[in-house]
């Protein structure tokens, strides 16, 4: 392998963790504040994908869909924690998971119903269309360098959102001591409500930003949801640090993995075809023996607070 | 629940029943209707209940049933449908796993099958069976018709690329039977993936003549799209699959232009199928997919063997589908001695017609083409 | 009698019944129904024992399911076509015999339980739920992509597999084999509920600290209760394995194990007949609503939300009240 090559699979590897990223921030935000579990992230992610096609395919415009798939994932995670989830904080795990997974079963279904079993169509806008030469010669998509600056810059705002703002240090006092900040005379059910959207919308701005490069289709949050999963166990639950972390190293592992693995069985075994399958089957359960590894070492996540 | 499960047939009137006499023939078709992949079972069905229609018989009646593209599903709804319903006939099915969990024992059980998608290599060799009636193609065809474009068109070195799951390996062994070239680099994705940028790079530094890949449903779009976005040069073949009614408009003008290979196409200039594109548009105000112009073939074979045998007499009417007598909207269609296709593969070109994104017939690829299984099947 | 002993009663009885009754009239249809209750109510009191008892969600049961199914596959693959699977320190050619399979079976879901147990165990809450997902969905990629076993297209096995002195290709007595391994893993999980090995578990689950003082490892008494939870959920995989004569790694997937979990919350959590009820629940649902709807997971959806939000003791429970199960 070529270094020009290695270093465009690094880039590869950046964005697909900073995809990860959107997606394990929203999960962890909410599992540290309220202390929930919830699997149907990935169905407000779908939400945010078939919303910006549907209004960039009326309107032609790229960044409206943007807008509209931060807005319509937000909407949806509100109402949903005012009809749902809110009713779910005191209850176990369990009945966390349940409530959510119905709720997958209910958003996908519903989507079907209202837009049928056909993939929608989602564009790349015309100005970030077509690959840029980078220094070194290497030929990158632009888009995709859109989406890296995209999830630095929403990271970055996160930090400084919970470092420096009256929200964060809300968040900080519910991550903390729920108690506490009721006895603080914060409106809880509000702060809820808002830090639920505010994941919410994260997941749907990850939905359209990867719409446009992908499938737009019913399910393709579930995937999505698993990797990010395994993205904060390694990170640690609750740690926003941890997310970010964990996803650049799911990320990267995934990609380096899938393309050098075949090459290093090739290198050693004769039949080619046979090194590929065995290396590719090898690269799709790499992430999750990393994760047992997390686990071995420490199970609390590399940034978890100690359970 | 029996009630339920037939007004969906009921969608086609003529396929109803007069309740006072009983259907001469039923047939029960299994299809993905819900969960991913419904695209492509919606089509098997519009297209299945269109052919009834238009072949005006009033003594066929279909039993539609959902497998929710899980085969230990379609395993239970077999059952249901031979056990409970006692249909003669099963169809429908999309996808080969699903097929090779259902068709063995079905056929066993003395029923017949005639798939309208899903050829899947074992069903065509040894494991061929008397009552298995392929009238799609073995799932080979399109990769062997793109290997030997992939001659014609002059290309010495190929990068190739599936799913790593038996499908895509066959198909990958499919294009390399028939092509002659180089094959710089064989790559195997995981099943369901989405994003293809290491791929992609990886083509792009091959630096070969031409990139073949088979990626079915939604990891072809998502190809599709980063692959156009890429801007790499090197040209892209792939199997029909990839570039079908059902997912040409969500993947738009990234498709342009590229070759691919498939049996039937709907621009196909003969009278059969101007009448079932039509007739199809007409019906369901869309463009048919390649899976709906072979379950309108399916169903076209299935009236033209009640025409010359009962179906209660399995000899005689496993005789009569032999022999193919219906107008296929492909046009020339025989059954090779396993009971699979002899037909002609086509390349095709994806263009822009009326605002809308379909394929163009440019040429032969293969003619009168079979597979390779047959040699395996003692019956 | 308590009210919950007249429906378990009932429950039994019931399932035992509508299927001989279908015997005597020909509908074969309603055997192989109550066949698939009876073994996803095997497999869902499997993980009632964790997840009732033990307090430990698993999100990934379908591992144990799925394994137990490819434990028969693979030995009925190589026993069909004559392949043996090793031929060294001596020869195993594969088996069609049930009872073989059986125990190839329980060992290897108990062994992957003992090793996921190993690591999962070691975290708690959320961590454990996600974590035992996780592994679940490595177990499916490495199935779907393992080209010897069929990878994602599975295998079919053409004929059932044998019992001593059954005929299990007929319906009505591989219904009744199902049914006597069902009614043998509830008594096995009413044994071990009132047993002291059970009681430690309830314990650790309510007051893992307070377990921890009178000497006892939470951690130990967990992992034997999640490794035997594990066998029965395998055992459960290879008998679906044999009902459907095919195994196909859709087996392993995160839905799978997310109906298990259904199965045994709409049928009350810890009841000991919840998992029958909830099974058969679920069956005649998707047997109805898939009729008329082509979207009838949504209202499966649906009906799981409110039993959640309203209805905790699941059907179980809303006809029993509140009465403390098992003792």
């Amino acid at each position: 392998m070529t270094t020009i090559l290695f270093i465009e699979q690094v880039l590869n590897g950046l964005q697909f963790g900073v995809m990860l990223f959107l997606m394990a921030a929203g999960l962890t935000l909410v599992f540290g504040v309220m202390g929930l579990i919830n699997l149907a992230h990935g169905s407000l992610y779908m939400i945010g994908a078939f919303a910006a096609a549907t209004v960039s395919a009326a309107t032609g415009n790229f960044v409206l869909g943007l807008v509209a798939a931060l807005a319509a994932a937000a909407m949806a995670g509100a109402v949903v924690e005012i009809a749902v989830i809110r009713r779910l904080y005191r209850r176990d795990h369990l009945d966390q998971v349940l409530a959510t997974f119905a709720l997958i079963l209910i958003f996908s279904e519903g989507t079907r119903w209202v837009f049928g079993s056909f993939p929608l169509y989602l564009d790349i806008p015309e100005m970030l269309s077509g690959p840029v030469t980078l220094p070194g010669g290497i030929e990158y998509p632009v888009y995709r360098l859109f989406i890296i600056v995209m999830g630095l810059a929403v990271a970055a705002l996160l930090f400084w959102l919970i470092a420096r703002t009256r929200l964060g240090i809300q968040i900080r006092a519910g991550e903390a001591d729920r108690e506490m900040i009721a006895a603080l005379g914060i409106d809880i059910s509000k702060l809820y409500t808002v830090v639920f959207a505010l994941g919410a919308a994260l997941a749907g701005m990850a939905g359209a930003l990867v719409g446009a490069i992908q499938s737009v289709e019913v399910g393709m949050g579930e995937p999505v949801l698993i990797l990010a999963f395994v993205t904060i166990i390694i990170g640690g639950i609750g740690s926003i640090k941890g997310a970010f972390v964990g996803a650049l190293l799911v990320g990267l592992i995934d990609t380096l993995g899938r393309t050098m693995l075949p090459l290093v069985f090739g290198s050693f075994m004769a039949d080619a075809s046979a090194a590929t399958t065995v290396g590719s089957a090898l690269a799709s359960m790499l992430i999750y023996i990393l994760m047992a590894g997390v686990l071995i070492a420490r199970p609390q996540g590399l940034f978890g607070a100690a359970a | 629940m029996k009630l339920g499960k037939s007004l969906l047939a009921g969608v086609c009137a003529l396929a109803m029943v007069p309740a006072a006499q009983a259907a001469d023939v039923k047939v029960g078709l299994i299809s993905t209707l819900s969960g991913g992949g419904a695209a492509l079972g919606v089509d098997i069905r519009d297209g299945f209940l269109l052919g009834i229609e238009h072949a005006g018989v009033d003594n066929v009646e279909v039993v539609v049933e959902d497998d929710q593209r899980k085969p230990e599903v379609a395993v239970q709804v077999a059952d249901e449908l031979i056990q409970s319903e006692e249909v003669d006939i099963l169809t429908g099915i999309v996808f080969s796993n699903i097929a090779l969990a259902v068709v063995p024992s079905a056929v066993n059980q003395g029923k017949f099958y005639v798939s309208p998608n899903a050829g899947p290599s074992q069903l065509a060799g040894r494991g061929c069976h008397p009552n298995y009636f392929n009238v799609s193609w073995q799932n080979d065809a399109m990769h062997e018709a793109a290997g030997a474009y992939a001659n014609d068109a002059g290309y010495e070195s190929a990068f190739i690329m599936a799913p790593n799951y038996p499908a895509g390996q066959d198909g990958l062994t499919g294009f390399k039977r028939f092509y002659e070239g180089e094959v710089v680099s064989e790559v195997y994705t995981k099943l369901g993936q989405t994003d293809y940028a290491a791929e992609i790079a990886q083509i792009r530094a091959s630096e070969a003549d031409v990139a073949y890949f088979f990626l079915p449903g939604g990891m072809g779009i998502s190809f599709l799209k980063q692959y156009a976005d890429a801007g790499v040069d090197i040209p892209l073949i792939g199997p029909g699959f990839s570039f079908d009614q059902t997912i040409l408009p969500a993947v738009g003008d990234a498709a342009a232009g590229v070759r691919n290979t498939s049996e039937w196409s709907p621009d196909l200039d003969n009278a059969a199928n101007q009448r079932f594109v039509e007739g199809f548009r007409e019906a369901y105000d869309r463009i048919p997919s390649m899976y709906a112009a072979q379950a309108y073939d399916a169903a076209q074979l299935i009236v033209s063997a009640m025409g010359k045998a009962d179906v209660s007499d399995a000899d005689a009417f496993r005789a009569a589908l032999r022999e193919a007598d219906f107008d296929s909207v492909r046009g020339d269609f025989e059954f090779a001695p396993n009971q699979h296709p002899i037909q002609d593969v086509y390349v095709r070109e994806v263009v822009q017609q009326d605002g809308v994104w379909t394929n163009m017939i440019v040429g032969p690829s293969l003619q009168d083409h079979s597979d390779v299984y047959g040699e395996d099947c003692n019956m | 009698m308590r009210r919950e002993t007249i429906i378990n009663a009932a429950l039994a009885i019931g399932l035992l019944a509508i299927p001989l009754w279908a015997h005597v009239t020909g509908e074969i249809f309603t055997i192989t129904l109550s066949t698939r209750v009876a073994i996803l109510a095997l497999a869902a009191v499997g993980l009632n024992l964790a997840l009732g008892l033990g307090g430990l969600i698993s999100f990934g049961h379908a591992a144990y399911f799925g394994l137990g199914g490819y434990a028969m596959g693979i030995l009925a693959f190589h026993a069909q076509n004559y392949d043996p699977i090793f031929t060294w320190p001596f020869v195993f050619a594969g088996t069609k015999q049930m009872l073989v399979i059986w125990v190839v079976a329980l060992i290897v879901s108990g062994l992957a339980a003992f090793v996921i147990g190993m690591l999962t165990l070691r975290t708690s809450g959320a961590y454990f739920i996600m974590a035992t997902l996780a592994f679940g969905q490595m177990l499916y990629y490495l199935f779907v992509s393992w080209p010897k076993y069929g990878g994602e297209d599975g295998m079919s096995i053409y004929l059932r597999n044998d019992f001593p002195g059954v005929n299990t290709l007929d319906p009505i007595q591989f219904f009744l084999i199902c049914y006597v391994l069902l009614m043998l893993g509830i008594f096995v999980s009413w044994r071990i509920a009132r047993s002291p090995f059970g009681l430690a578990l309830q314990a650790s689950r309510q007051n893992a600290e307070r377990v921890e003082t009178v000497g006892i490892t939470p951690f130990r008494i967990r992992l034997a209760a999640f490794v035997i939870s594990g066998m029965i959920t395998g055992l459960a995989g290879a008998l679906m394995a044999d009902l459907n004569r095919f195994v196909g790694p859709t087996m392993f997937s995160w839905q799978t194990s997310g109906e298990i979990m259904i199965l045994v919350i709409l049928g009350g959590v810890a009841r000991l007949y919840g998992p029958v009820a909830g099974a058969a629940l679920f069956i005649l649902l998707e047997h109805w609503l898939g009729g008329v709807s082509d979207y009838w997971l949504a209202f499966v959806g649906a009906l799981l939300l409110l039993v959640v939000l309203f209805a905790r003791g699941g059907l179980i429970g809303s006809l029993a009240g509140r009465e403390v199960a098992h003792d």
